[in-house]
């Protein structure tokens, strides 16, 4: 148990990231049922929870949005994920801090035990929403959750303190512990994506920790840093937490398009279309995302001169991304197309990501946004992009890299059911909300029959409808954990490399013993990780361990391991 | 254990820099955007407020002055820890470390004495934005002071056994990163009157 507990060892930090976050998203999911449930039957008990109050349904939806983005996207994208493929990929044996690797896990869940209790102490869970605008974060008198509000703090800074601890590896490792023979360009994109987000997240994260240090202060020393009245300015919390906030989005999106097109051209059998463009664009976007962040600030009262240059960059940024769709589809394009479990979930993430950005553009426009500010269309845009990232993007990287992680297959037939249920509900859920938005019904209401215009009995019946659909696909999640379970005991055993992949995780033992590898078998590396369907060979893959026939110019020995 | 405390990953180096030396950049990057954040919201408001330079005043210019240069002087004898570190000579790095360490003391121990005449002299945390900012900025800089210090102090020790000589370096470099921090933040809060 303390070997399980305090192992530095990457893979399991990888398990306790990932059940840590699922765990979570269990929790997230259930606060979004019990406050759909609201919304869709206003006023009547909610089963598992029973009335819903005004505040309570502040703090739900507050920390629904919080433990969705930083207790599940980042600790299962980019930690359990990035713990999993970096070393493994690398043809490594762990990271090349594994102590700090293990506290970062450490500060991570602490800062959920937090979080937690923000939920339990008198006054309840803070409710002033997942951006924390002050002065209602700021004072007391006004979110009436004096402890609660200052937990919540605390807590996203303790998630933010993990994360530049296990950033730091993430980085370090993918310069310093690549194979002989592996060089940059021979990465695959998983492990660049979740690098480059790395970077973006300790580059943005900085203002927001300064930011919500001043933030504590106004709530418990009672210093007015966002207080007009001692000379304070509540905007100035909103640039800093957009200036972080906006870059977030592809902190959590970059590594969700890593898995996917990772997942893509094994299934394709094809070479990945553009492997540096596709690099080159994903490091444009993230310069570009931390240009955008008044977006969020429309009708903050900014210049609108200013607003015109944001909107432009706002604009801009769906340009590198539309082009990285263009790749996925010429990666397809005539290729061997295999629709397993994995590949659904991949191409699926692409196809609801669309909706997201073309919604995105409207957005944008900043005339368009000062009607759709704080409305469902921004709830349903947002979470077309963030449910491909968050939900999609995880279930495609957990059925693709299953084998290798217990050594055992999925079951297809039930992972295609799982993959077909929880895709039509999610849709169901959340297109309607488009209408809602469009018909102005606002966000972050607990009731809208105190709204005539919006209590008309066809938007109940849309409202019951996605409920409906949540509670369907919330269920369907039980084949999911079912075929989890089942298949770690009872699945086919999966060898090696089970899906004829190139990549190095895949040279070694499923699962992957310790170090690893065995002594002596680390592997070299003799080419990129898309030669799929190569000229001239046999097989229609070809690892990035094989030597080429006659020649290994290209590996330098290996270093003696110590 | 020993495996999993050493892996054979650390001892590659493929993209020639040592693996420690990336390591505590990447930290220093992280907490230059930390402090970059906190000065850059200091400077907005400093600007919207022409009142902050008569508020300024009220510092004690001459005991931050002397602060600067003690920090200074610690970061040199850091470097000359460094240099003794170089030759393999792990005894004098130690008390070179620890010379360093005394500096950090001596900042933080002026700091307490300045702080408590402010603070009796009625300008406290609450007081206004400045003292607000006055009070975080160079409290979150004393706590990477006093950061810095412990972890000085684990590395002296191995040091003296001439055991990870090369933390000497990374350690220095953490503490001329204190240092900078200081040196933007003295102007902006004691002399920008
Ligand atoms: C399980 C399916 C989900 C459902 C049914 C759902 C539903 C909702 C609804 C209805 C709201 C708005 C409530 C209101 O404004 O009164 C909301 C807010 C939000 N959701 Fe979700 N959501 C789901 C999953 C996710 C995921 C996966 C993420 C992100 C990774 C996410 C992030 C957010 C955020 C950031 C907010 C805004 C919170 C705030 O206003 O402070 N949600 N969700
Ligand atoms: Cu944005």
């Amino acid at each position: 148990m303390s070997k399980y507990l305090l192992s530095t060892d990457h893979k399991i930090i990888c398990f306790q990231y990932m059940l840590t976050g699922m765990a979570m998203g269990l929790i997230g999911a259930f606060m979004a049922y019990v406050f759909r449930m609201q919304l869709a039957w206003p006023g009547s008990d909610v089963p598992f929870w029973g009335q819903v109050s005004p505040a309570e349904y502040n703090a739900l939806v507050t920390n629904h949005g919080t433990i969705m983005i930083f207790w599940v996207a980042m600790p299962v994208l980019i930690a359990a994920f990035g713990n999993l493929c970096i070393p493994l990929m690398l043809g490594a044996d762990d990271m090349v801090f594994p102590r700090i690797n293990r506290l970062s896990f450490q500060v991570f869940f602490l800062s959920a035990v937090v979080l937690i209790a923000s939920f339990l102490v008198e006054g309840g869970g803070f409710g002033g929403a997942w951006t924390a605008y002050p002065p209602l974060s700021a004072k007391a008198h006004y979110n009436l959750t004096p402890l609660g509000s200052t937990l919540w703090v605390i807590a996203v800074g303790l998630e933010f303190v993990a994360f530049l601890l296990g950033g730091i590896n993430f980085v370090t490792t993918a310069m310093n512990a690549r194979a002989p023979g592996l060089r940059m360009f021979d990465m695959p994109m998983v492990v660049w994506m979740i690098v480059i987000a790395s970077i973006l997240f300790m580059a943005s994260v900085g203002p927001l920790i300064a930011g919500a240090v001043m933030l504590v202060f106004d709530q418990t020393v009672g210093t007015g840093f966002y207080d007009p009245a001692t000379g304070g300015d509540p905007v100035l919390w909103q640039h800093l937490f957009w200036f972080f906030g906006h870059p977030e989005v592809y902190v959590v999106l970059l590594p969700a398009v890593g898995i996917s097109l990772d997942i893509i051209p094994t299934f394709s059998r094809k070479k990945l279309f553009g492997y540096k463009t596709i690099l080159y664009t994903a490091i444009a976007t993230g310069v570009l995302s931390f240009f955008v962040w008044a977006h969020h600030q429309f009708v903050s009262g900014i210049d609108p001169r200013m607003a015109n240059i944001f909107t432009v960059t706002t604009v801009l940024i769906s340009v590198p991304l539309a082009e990285m769709t263009f790749a996925v589809i010429a990666s397809l394009y005539g290729g061997k197309i295999q629709l397993t479990t994995p590949m659904l979930w991949a191409l699926s993430f692409w196809a609801e990501f669309i909706i997201g950005g073309i919604t995105g553009i409207f957005l944008g426009a900043s005339g368009a946004d000062i009607y759709f500010h704080d409305n469902y269309f921004v709830l349903a845009h947002f979470h077309y992009t963030f449910y491909p990232i968050a939900i999609i993007g995880t279930f495609a990287g957990f059925t693709y890299w299953f084998p290798k992680m217990f050594g055992r297959m999925m079951n297809e037939a039930l992972g295609k059911i799982h993959f077909w249920v929880s895709i039509t509900c999610y849709n169901a859920i959340f297109f309607p909300l488009f209408f809602l938005g469009l018909a102005g019904q606002h966000r972050r209401i607990y009731s809208y029959e105190h709204f005539p215009e919006l209590a008309l009995p066809e938007y109940q019946a849309i409202r019951e409808f996605a409920t409906t659909a949540l509670i369907i696909m919330l269920l369907a999640q039980g084949v999911f954990f079912f075929n989890w379970v089942w298949s770690m005991f009872k699945g086919k055993p999966a060898g090696k490399n089970p899906w004829k992949a190139n990549t190095l995780e895949w040279t070694t033992e499923s699962p992957p013993g310790h170090g690893n590898w065995r002594h002596g078998e680390f592997p070299n590396c003799y080419r990129g990780p898309y030669e799929y369907s190569p000229e001239g060979r046999e097989d229609d893959y070809w690892p990035q361990n094989e030597p080429p026939e006659g020649h290994e110019e290209r590996v330098k020995p290996a270093a003696a391991p110590a | 254990m020993s495996a999993a405390v050493r892996p054979m990953a650390n001892l590659r180096s493929a993209s020639g820099i040592p693996t420690g030396r990336l390591g505590v950049w990447w930290v220093i990057a992280s907490e230059i955007v930390i402090f970059g954040g906190l000065l850059a919201s200091y400077i907005m408001h400093r600007l919207g407020h022409p009142e902050f330079g008569d508020y300024a005043a009220h510092t004690n210019t001459w005991l931050g002055g002397f602060n600067t240069f003690v920090l200074l002087t610690s970061s040199l004898s850091a470097v000359l820890a460094h240099h003794e570190a170089q030759r393999k000579n792990g005894q004098k790095a130690f008390v070179y470390l620890w010379y360093t360490i005394g500096g950090g003391a001596t900042f933080i121990v002026v700091k307490a004495f300045e702080w408590t005449a402010e603070i009796q002299a009625g300008y406290t945390i609450t007081a206004n934005a400045f003292w607000g900012f006055y009070y975080t900025a160079a409290g979150l800089h004393a706590l990477h002071v006093i950061a810095g210090m412990v972890c000085l102090a684990f590395v002296s020790f191995d040091a003296r056994k001439n055991e990870e000589l090369h933390r000497v370096e990374l350690i220095g470099n953490y503490w001329h990163f204190v240092d900078i921090v200081w040196i933007f933040l003295f102007p902006l809060l004691y002399i920008a009157k």
